[in-house]
């Protein structure tokens, strides 16, 4: 059998693939706390609680209501996209002449609120999803199996962290969102409407949460806590790609999974941590983040 | 006489108003002395720990600006060392426990700080939640730790290997020397040119860097007193509960010490002392309530309608009200 560093071809290319999907998650993740900070400058703490929901509403909408994966991929961003404007209207609102600071704590507040309310109901020990019947099965590419749904997950990732580039580098709304990061009274002045603008923007990044719970549902345990644990990597990941940039929040995010795939490869003790350490190393030699600019 | 001859209106007052706070002080300390003896002295040292963790936490948050979203790091380290020392070293006295895990704590305090105050405002949150994180997983994973099941059977031992700790009122004395000590210390902190510098580098960053202030030094110094204060509160609690475990160094409890300050008052002296006690109060009943389960939830209720509505918090809306009535 092939080795490479004295593993197995078909472990390293199973774990880096596990690593990449992960780091999917960190990019789609980390790209909707990026557009979100971009325009409120609050670090959204409850986007690991709306990914949670996410996977919660996929999983309830087919025990209840017979919504199909499919179906889910599209309604379930939709239904928690609609909460999340619900609560910026009705409660980032009215926090958002004060310290971006407060943002942060209202929104671990929600965080609390969700993920304690959804313990009661379900446990911690989670629930499983089902593979749609489509994505069953997987493909044998000689030097290692590649689950099918794995692959759709990586494929479905990318093409919405790519459409949400396009979303915002290139068409006349992103072009809006980006004047108003960088200054929505006077986007205000002339004529465009950035309270609408605000509570949209909250809603999209909170949809690529929740789409992220939907890819999320039938691969991990779907748990109330599912979401916290990864926020705070997701964080991590943040602190190393700096959010001023939406191509870095991706390539850090995919980055970084890929460390920890190969991580666990070498030195699985570490696998939790090297985010972190990563992070660490950062901080020291580019204090900025990778494609942060200087504050 | 000459004495009342110098004596302007404004130094009257000034004297006043010292006197006042001293006759406030002392008789919160005679509060505290013969509290034990009304209420059970376990809860009281519980919330005395936890108000020391709160003070040392708004010291970085109200007098500094810098909300720090890891300090449950510093608890359960100052927590875990203490533990570990007494309940390996039956020889070592408890005060000694305890100072090493303070130690411990500035220690880890002089490395988080360094790392964290290299970013500002939202990020300086996210560093230090990341790094606790990390402390977390690592004591998961340490030896001495005792991984998910945490420290069990801590010897509380003999004070300066003489008076035993065996007793919850004498325990409680003890626990109530050590806030005070922690308590006069950022009291200290906080009404010396170096607590007005930080109050000055709250209030505008740059206007401090313009005027000459080693900005990054202060907020460091800052942090590394918060982080040990933090510690010892870890460490004492470790010695109180005889256990030192995960839920110390889980983020919810860098949460849970956010939400006493806030709700308490952030940047007032006693704000943590009041959050800190309502907090426990609140967790106590609820824990013997049929809402024993909501108790996260709750807390996070509590959380959003402290950040609506309730910015000052509890002491801060009585100063307001007092300054509205009596001046």
């Amino acid at each position: 059998m092939t080795m490479i560093f004295g593993v197995p071809v078909a472990v390293f290319m199973g774990q880096l693939l596990l690593g990449l999907i992960n780091g999917a998650f960190y990019a789609l993740l980390s790209l909707g706390l990026a557009v979100i900070f971009g325009l409120l400058k609050i670090v959204n703490f409850a986007h690991g609680a709306m990914y949670m929901l996410g996977a919660f509403t996929t999983l309830l909408g087919m025990q209840y209501l017979g919504v199909n994966y499919w179906a889910a991929l599209l309604l379930t961003p939709l239904v928690v996209g609609l909460g999340g404007m619900l609560v910026e209207r009705v409660l980032l609102r009215r926090i958002a002449h004060l310290d971006h600071l407060y943002g942060l704590l209202l929104t671990f507040g929600l965080a609390l609120i969700f993920e304690g309310s959804l313990i009661n109901f379900f446990g911690v020990s989670g629930a499983r999803y089902p593979t749609p019947d489509a994505l069953q099965g997987g493909y044998q590419l000689g030097f290692m199996f590649l689950p099918k749904y794995r692959a759709w997950v990586l494929l479905a990732a990318i093409i919405v962290c790519v459409f949400t580039w396009y979303m915002i580098e290139r068409t006349r709304l992103g072009a809006y969102l980006r004047a108003g990061t960088e200054n929505p009274a006077l986007m205000q002045a002339f004529g465009v409407n950035v309270p609408l603008l605000v509570t949209l923007t909250y809603g999209f990044g909170v949809a690529l949460a929740a789409f992220a719970g939907v890819l999320a549902a039938p691969l991990y345990p779907v748990s109330p806590t599912m979401g916290s644990n990864l926020l705070i990597v997701v964080f991590a990941v943040v602190v190393i790609g700096g959010m001023g940039s939406i191509l870095g929040a991706i390539l850090t995010g995919l980055g970084m999974g890929l460390i920890e795939g190969l991580t666990k490869v070498y030195y699985p003790e570490a696998a939790n941590t090297v985010i972190f350490l990563v992070m660490i190393l950062v901080l020291l030699l580019r204090p900025a983040g990778l494609f942060g600019k200087e504050a | 006489m000459a004495n009342s001859q110098t004596l302007t209106p404004a130094m009257a007052r000034a004297r006043r108003a010292n006197l006042r706070r001293n006759a406030f002080y002392l008789a919160l300390i005679a509060v505290g002395l013969v509290a034990p003896l009304a209420i059970y002295p376990v809860f009281l040292m519980k919330v005395l720990c936890f108000a020391l963790f709160a003070c040392a936490f708004n010291l970085l948050l109200g007098y500094a600006g810098l909300l720090s979203f890891g300090h449950a790091a510093f608890l359960a380290t100052g927590g875990y060392v203490t533990g570990y020392l007494l309940s390996s070293y039956p020889a070592l006295t408890p005060e000694m426990g305890i100072i090493t895990g303070t130690v411990a704590a500035v220690a880890l305090g002089v490395i988080f700080g360094a790392l964290s105050i290299r970013r500002q405002g939202i990020y300086f949150a996210m560093v230090t939640l990341a790094l606790a994180q990390l402390m977390f997983f690592m004591y998961i994973q340490a030896p001495f730790t005792g991984g998910e099941d945490g420290l069990h059977g801590v010897p509380r031992g003999h004070l300066f290997g003489i008076i035993s700790l065996r007793s919850n009122l004498a325990m409680y004395y003890f626990v109530f020397a050590v806030f005070l000590l922690g308590f006069a210390l950022i009291q200290r902190t906080i009404h010396s040119p170096f607590g007005q510098v930080l109050k000055a580098i709250r209030e505008n960053e740059p206007r401090a860097v313009s005027l000459g202030y080693n900005v990054d030094a202060y907020k460091l110094v800052a942090f590394v007193i918060s982080a040990g204060l933090a510690g010892l509160a870890g460490s004492t609690k470790t010695v109180v509960f005889q256990l030192a475990s995960l839920t110390d160094a889980h983020w919810h409890m860098s949460g849970e010490v956010i939400l006493m300050t806030l709700l308490g008052g952030v940047g007032t002296l006693f704000g943590p002392v009041a959050g800190a006690g309502l907090v426990v109060s609140l967790q106590h009943l609820l824990a013997q309530s049929p809402l024993g389960n909501w108790v996260s939830p709750i807390l996070g209720l509590i959380f959003v309608v402290c950040v609506l509505s309730f910015r000052s918090g509890i002491v801060g809306e009585i100063q307001k009200m007092y300054r509205k009535n009596f001046k």
